[in-house]
């Protein structure tokens, strides 16, 4: 198998903050890696160290096999990024853009034009193309960005949480067009904070909290290493709210949450439902709700990290520029 | 239609050769001239502000100044005038830069592979390219007016070669507060409240022998005497050696301090 991004204990320091606390990474060739995690974890930092933007105080990363440090030259000419923190000039138009992107990585103007007007119909954005971008909507910037980080046909592609601040139907646009690459063989890294992100896109995910990947594997293995399913009942009457926790986590271990009347707990036996049933009619308990199913990325995240994924860190500010 | 298609295994360069050092300035320099198509107010800037200081200094305070006679004010302001815009023009280097590294643009260009000098040297490029536009319409408005270039055109051009030599090195005191600073707007004001100052208080408008004692032993060491001189010596005749020599001892100073101070912090913010 071969790895087309990997990194191993990647350390970095902002003064006195820690970043990243030795973070490792693998992503296979032609898949989607997605690195999850809360504000402030350091996905940003990871991604501008692999994008040769950013050198480590520790630890070493490859894309391709090229060192990000000592062959920076050679990863940026396999790699396109698109974030909030690589953005396209407000002052010039789409077409302008692009040409100037193309004309850098030393095509020809004639091929520069042409690609450039290829990635402009391709985005829907051929109607704004003369048009200075600080007038284009969020989602256009945003379509723009990630078409200025393919000019150059790059086989990897960095996207850092580029869904963030989109509308439903933006996102799954840009979805659709992760899907599309990753079907053309690019290999695609993607940070994002939204669990259903990482779960419609990501082959392999990487959990990351504060610095440190804390879990990783498929979607699948994520949701099953935290009890694979979650059981949950809700009491008709409020009052029996006592009665059914202590029922459910006899029978569930423990684990169990409690929001309103709604009794939640982390299953790994599928047995677990018939004896609660037993139990509840026992207690000649009612129940409104009484469901087993798959736990979500969301309940995975909270049980790794002991919060939940929207939660705003303690340290926001890491994800921005050190400066 | 398939936007991304792999390319067969691409032979990777291993460094940027000289020639695409200078193609990646060039489309840089290129890339900040064309911004100003979408930017109308920016030439305004370029061109508006020289030519109301042209009219302002000769008819607000040429009547005052030289025996009532404007014309003769102007002749002694305009190399000045021209200085003090040099320098006023260099801010834009700080400016465009710290738009560029708030906006993103920066981290964009570097992610490239392209030269590693070439987003600064682009920017200076294009910002030598304005300040030369802006130099020719001081000179076109002040000779309207009538200004007259006492020397020849060697004497013009060896004038505006020393001032972009002087821009050059006063441009990476730019660049340090450009990088330095939050904001581009910080950029501006800083530039305001240390060239107005630093250019009122030099011999740009007034000869210095009018000025108060401890503030002629200023304006005398004062670099943008140095240029104010120089340039009006290399247009209007008069010494040329001494200023010229002052000035160009200066900019190397400027650039000996501020560029390493400059690169070391730009390497520390990005």
């Amino acid at each position: 198998m071969t790895y087309a991004i990997q990194a191993e204990g990647l350390v970095k320091h902002f003064g006195d903050t820690v970043a990243l606390d030795g973070v490792d990474l693998a992503a296979r060739t032609g898949s989607v890696l997605g690195v999850l995690g809360p504000n402030g974890a350091g996905k940003t930092t990871a991604v501008r160290i692999l994008a040769t933007l950013l050198r480590p105080d520790a630890g070493r990363a490859w894309v391709d096999g090229h060192d990000v440090v000592r062959d920076a030259h050679q990863v940026r000419q396999l790699i396109g990024l698109t974030g909030q923190y690589a953005s396209v000039d407000e002052m010039l138009t789409g077409t302008e853009n692009l040409v100037m992107i193309g004309r850098l990585l030393e095509m020809p103007r004639r091929e520069a034009k042409a690609r450039a007007a290829e990635l402009l119909e391709r985005f829907e954005l051929w109607d704004a193309r003369d048009r200075a971008t600080k007038t284009y909507s969020g989602g256009m910037r945003r379509r723009l960005d990630l078409a200025a980080s393919l000019v150059g046909r790059p086989s990897v592609l960095f996207l850092d949480e580029p869904t963030t601040g989109l509308d439903p139907h933006a996102r799954g646009g840009l979805w659709d067009t992760v899907r599309g690459l990753v079907s053309d063989g690019v290999t695609v890294l993607l940070t994002t904070q939204y669990l259903e992100e990482a779960d419609q896109l990501a082959d392999d995910i990487v959990v990351i909290d504060r610095g440190k990947a804390i879990a990783h594997g498929t979607p699948d293995e994520l949701k099953n290493q935290v009890g694979g399913q979650v059981l949950q009942v809700r009491p008709l009457d409020g009052r029996d709210r006592e009665t059914v926790a202590g029922l459910v986590s006899m029978v569930a271990g423990d684990g169990i949450q409690i929001e309103g009347d709604l009794i939640t707990a982390p299953v790994i036996d599928p047995s677990v439902l018939p004896k609660v049933v037993r139990h509840l009619d026992d207690a000649g308990v009612i129940v409104a709700e009484l469901t087993l199913r798959r736990s979500s990325l969301d309940e995975v995240f909270l049980s790794l990290t002991g919060h939940r994924a929207e939660e705003t860190a303690t340290h926001p500010e890491l994800e921005g520029s050190p400066a | 239609m398939s936007v991304a298609t792999l390319p067969a295994p691409r032979t990777l360069s291993r460094r940027v050769s000289p020639v695409s050092t200078v193609r990646h300035t060039l489309t840089l320099a290129w890339r900040t001239l064309v911004q100003i198509k979408h930017n109308p107010m920016e030439l305004l800037d370029l061109s508006v502000q020289p030519i109301m200081f042209v009219l302002l200094f000769t008819y607000v305070f040429g009547g005052q100044m030289a025996g009532g006679d404007p014309t003769a004010y102007l002749q002694y302001a305009l190399p000045g005038i021209i200085a003090q815009n040099a320098l006023f023009a260099t801010l834009n280097t700080g400016v465009g830069l710290n738009t560029d590294i708030t906006k993103g643009v920066f981290d964009r260009l570097r992610a490239l592979p392209i030269s590693r000098m070439s987003p600064l040297a682009g920017r200076i490029m294009a910002d030598t390219v304005k300040q030369a536009w802006s130099m020719g319409i001081l000179l076109g408005m002040g000779i309207i007016i009538g200004f007259r270039v006492k020397t020849d055109v060697a004497g013009v051009i060896a004038a505006l070669l020393l001032l972009v030599v002087m821009s050059f090195a006063v441009s990476w005191v730019s660049v340090l507060i450009g990088v330095l600073v939050s904001e581009p707007d910080k950029v501006q004001i800083f530039g305001f409240t240390t060239i107005f100052p630093l250019s009122f208080s030099s011999s740009a408008f007034v000869n210095i022998n009018t000025m108060p004692g401890w503030m002629q032993a200023w304006a005398k060491i004062n670099p943008v005497s140095f240029l104010a001189d120089s340039t009006r010596g290399l247009i209007n005749g008069g010494p040329v050696a001494s200023p010229v020599t002052k000035t160009l001892i200066s900019a190397v100073v400027l650039a000996v301090v501020f560029a390493p101070l400059a690169v070391r912090a730009l390497r520390r913010r990005i």
